[in-house]
């Protein structure tokens, strides 16, 4: 539907969250809900062409909708168990204004805690979304069929534990809406850097998670967090068209063109930043997002406030630590990757080798990449060499894994010396 | 909608046996029953002897085997459970939260499959 043209096409990007959001509030049936959106938007192809598109589009497919899922209802051998859910939908539309936006109930039911987070994902994709299992299947390098069995165990988890699609009190909504920040955020990355695909950059799921994090502000405009993420996912999309390379190679902030960035995108995360800043509530989107805004800002890499940066890092440590109370290591990563652009490489890498030893990021590639940048900077090639292959036994990303094996095969030609290269950690590339 | 809260801990978590804490937590078990009494939301709840009095009982192609010990040798161990009436997850979560063991055990939330009455 959303790749169809004509008159439906247009409004279905705004108006298929709402339909289904309202009629699973209604009904507390999510399958019957989005059934029902499903033929309301069919309906519409068909009347529309012939009709015109009615003067509340909107309207016009949740009425549709909702008359859709009576008839099923009444067709329903268990009838008499439906007639709650009825009487609770006649209820329900005759005072159509509730206190939370049915989207926001769908969103934060869709990212329950109770669900696995591969199932948030792929119920946040189609049900607020609207995309197909079979494009939901192919971002997710997964077969249809098992992304349709994902979503249908989910379904029926909500079904059977009683996930109400409905916005819990205040206090855990504040919560939850983190959840759904999460999820926003790992459809970003997923999008971004596309784990298993073969393209680095997975242009739909980034447009997606950037409309989800739209969505989430226009929903709940007070939370600073919401800001944070939505300017993030614009000031790392910016980088988009620079990503790669025209032979589909990997390029590194350092390589990159800065005068073919999105300006508008990074115009647009820089307004929605100040936005969020206006709060006077920092939290770790938001300073990831001035990371990032620090980078698009820069005229170079050399140029970068790395100062900033750090201290930015520092801040973010000082918030997240692990359950057993150690600070986040890939943030520790993170940090010393930006030091060491204004510290000296050596002691850099003496804290990096701590923090190696520790472990727990043995199997994490942008530490062994980033250990052998900071060896080359010094001149110690060969050991370079053997954290660049460790780093390469690691990815599982066929763009980062052809990058690797090049810096491993150019390392041993190469005269030694300080190099343009960025740091490794997924926020600084 | 009724859940069941399985409640299990390993076998050396929570307080030590006669220790003032543990009295304290006794209390803090007979609270939280109280409390699910007069939310109107307690159908049934038991805390079960040691897995040491298990008993696991097995018909295989007609054959009868009685073994000594619970069905599967793990660290964490049932030790009771409640059966509650509330009317979402959510309700059932928070109630699970609640539990006194919480803070060093893992309280699983079930749905009780609802049969159509006969």
């Amino acid at each position: 539907m959303r790749d169809g043209g004509g008159l439906v096409a247009d409004v279905f990007v705004d108006e298929w969250a709402r339909v289904v959001a309202t009629v699973a509030r209604d009904f507390g049936d999510l399958e019957l809900a989005e059934d029902c959106a499903q033929e309301a938007f069919e309906v519409a192809t068909r009347r529309w062409e012939v009709e015109g598109r009615p003067p509340s589009p909107g309207a016009w497919l949740v009425t549709v909708a909702r008359r859709r899922a009576i008839d099923v209802l009444r067709r329903d051998r268990r009838f008499e168990a439906r007639l709650p859910a009825l009487a609770r939908a006649r209820e329900r539309a005759a005072s159509p204004s509730p206190l939370v936006d049915d989207r926001l109930a769908l969103l934060v039911s869709c990212c329950h805690p109770a669900l696995g987070v591969d199932a948030r994902v792929a119920l946040t994709l189609k049900l607020v979304g609207g995309l197909t299992v079979t494009q939901i299947a192919r971002a997710f390098v997964v077969s249809p069929t098992a992304m349709a069995r994902r979503l249908s165990r989910a379904r029926a988890k909500i079904r059977r534990a009683t996930i109400r699609i409905e916005a819990p009190d205040h206090d855990i909504l504040i919560g939850r809406i983190a959840a759904v920040r999460s999820v926003i955020y790992l459809i970003f990355t997923q999008g971004h850097t596309a784990t298993a695909a073969t393209e680095l950059v997975r242009g739909d799921l980034c447009d997606e998670a950037r409309w989800l994090a739209g969505l989430l502000v226009e929903l709940v405009p007070g939370d600073p967090e919401n800001l944070g993420l939505a300017a993030l996912i614009d000031l790392t999309d910016a980088r988009r068209p620079e990503r790669m390379g025209p032979d589909g190679h990997l390029r590194l902030l350092g390589d990159h063109d800065r005068s073919r960035w999105n300006r508008p995108m990074i115009d647009s995360g820089l307004a929605l930043l100040g936005r969020a800043h206006a709060h006077g509530c920092p939290g770790p989107f938001q300073l990831r997002a001035a990371v990032a805004a620090l980078h698009s800002t820069a005229p170079s890499l050399e140029a970068t406030d790395w100062g900033a940066i750090v201290g930015l890092y520092d801040a973010m440590l000082e918030g997240c630590s692990d359950p057993t109370g150690d600070p986040d290591p890939v943030l520790v990563l993170n940090r010393l990757v930006a030091r060491s652009r204004i510290a000296p490489v050596s002691e850099v890498l003496v804290e990096l080798e701590a923090l190696a030893s520790d472990g727990r990021l043995d199997r994490y590639p942008y530490l062994h990449s980033a250990r052998a940048e900071l060896l080359l900077r010094l001149g110690r090639r060969r050991e370079a060499v053997r954290w660049f292959g460790r780093a390469l036994e690691l990815t599982e990303n066929p763009v980062e894994a052809a990058h690797l094996s090049e810096r491993i095969a150019t390392v041993g030609e190469e005269p030694a010396g300080p190099t343009a290269e960025g740091g490794a950690g997924p926020d600084s590339v | 909608m009724k859940y069941m809260l399985l409640l299990y801990s390993a076998d050396n978590a929570g307080p030590e046996m006669g220790s003032p804490e543990q009295a304290a937590e006794m209390q803090a078990w007979f609270a939280y029953t109280e409390a699910l009494v007069s939310a109107g939301a307690l159908v049934a709840g038991d805390p079960l002897q040691g897995t040491d009095t298990a008993t696991t009982v097995r018909v295989r192609e007609g054959q009868l085997s009685v073994t000594d010990g619970p069905f599967a040798e793990t660290k964490e161990m049932l030790g009771g459970y409640y059966l509650i009436d509330v009317p979402d997850l959510d309700a059932a979560l928070e109630w699970a939260a609640k539990v006194p063991l919480a803070p060093y055990g893992s309280v699983e939330v079930r749905p009780l499959m609802e049969l159509p009455p006969r």
